[in-house]
């Protein structure tokens, strides 16, 4: 059972913590600042719900793991905010997408 | 009534926040929970009372939660192939969504499922659209989007 647990809440941390790598990866080999804010969403979205639920399965049931909902909730709320903002910001500021309708550049 | 209910509220929070559960600390606790909820009422009377009704119908909201992360696990491992592959295949583009929600509070969440999707970002918002930037913009996506926006409104509970 816990043998079982373990390797769930591993399985649940590492792929949450190669999301978040990912995220960072592309955040460097993405060409500009549109393309780069998707890419930091992939760490918002996908690294912390992983890597939040690998902690859950870890702490078990009790305060902690609600705790960590908790975080996750306000997570959830907060992170796409927060990218909207900057994008927000971004785009009032007259920083238009170039390279709109481009394919295949690399 | 809705004083009670909001101390009562505050005071199962602060108990699962505490963890620590000496009597002293825990009237601390329910003493702070009644003196917020003073504080707050009395601000009611003083400055403008905003309140800001929920009108979401709770089981259809667990419905769109779950479909949500499924949809953003989907976005996530698209983005992530992106990422990976060595001529990064970027095709990005601006466009307008439509959004069908009356409430501000469904139309904040459509916007935030939008941003929430790694690939798409709610950039601005307007009289009645949104205003969209995808990083991989296919002819199918302003269809997968309206698909959201559906979603969305069938949560709201709009007498």
């Amino acid at each position: 059972m816990t043998t079982v647990l373990e390797i769930i809440s591993w399985i649940l941390i590492l792929s949450g913590s190669f999301f978040s790598i990912i995220g960072a990866l592309g955040s460097l080999r993405f060409p500009d600042f549109w393309s780069r804010l998707h890419a930091a969403s992939v760490t918002d979205s996908g690294g912390m719900i992983l890597l939040l639920a690998g902690m859950c399965v870890q702490a078990g049931l009790g305060l902690i793991t609600v705790k960590l909902i908790l975080i996750g909730v306000f997570l959830f709320i907060t992170g796409p905010t927060a990218t909207h903002a900057v994008a927000n910001a971004a785009f009032v500021s007259g920083l238009k997408p170039t390279g709109n309708k481009k394919t295949d550049k690399g | 009534m809705r004083a009670i209910l909001t101390i009562i509220t505050l005071f199962a929070l602060w108990l699962l926040m505490s963890g620590i559960y000496k009597p002293l600390v825990v009237w601390l606790g329910f003493f702070s929970s009644v003196f917020a909820v003073y504080v707050m009422r009395r601000m009611d009377q003083a400055a403008d009372a905003e309140t800001m009704t929920i009108r979401l119908k709770p089981f259809q909201m667990v419905k769109y939660l779950l479909w949500l992360l499924v949809e953003i696990a989907k976005s996530n491992w698209a983005v992530t192939k992106t990422i990976l592959s060595p001529a990064m295949p970027i095709n990005q583009h601006m466009f307008d969504v439509p959004f069908t929600q009356s409430t501000d509070l469904g139309q904040t969440i459509f916007a935030n499922s939008i941003t929430l999707t790694p690939g798409t970002i709610t950039v601005e918002v307007n009289e009645n659209s949104f205003l969209v930037h995808a990083l991989q913009y296919s002819d199918d996506d302003p269809v997968a989007i309206g698909d959201m926006d559906a979603r969305v409104t069938k949560t709201e509970a709009v007498k």
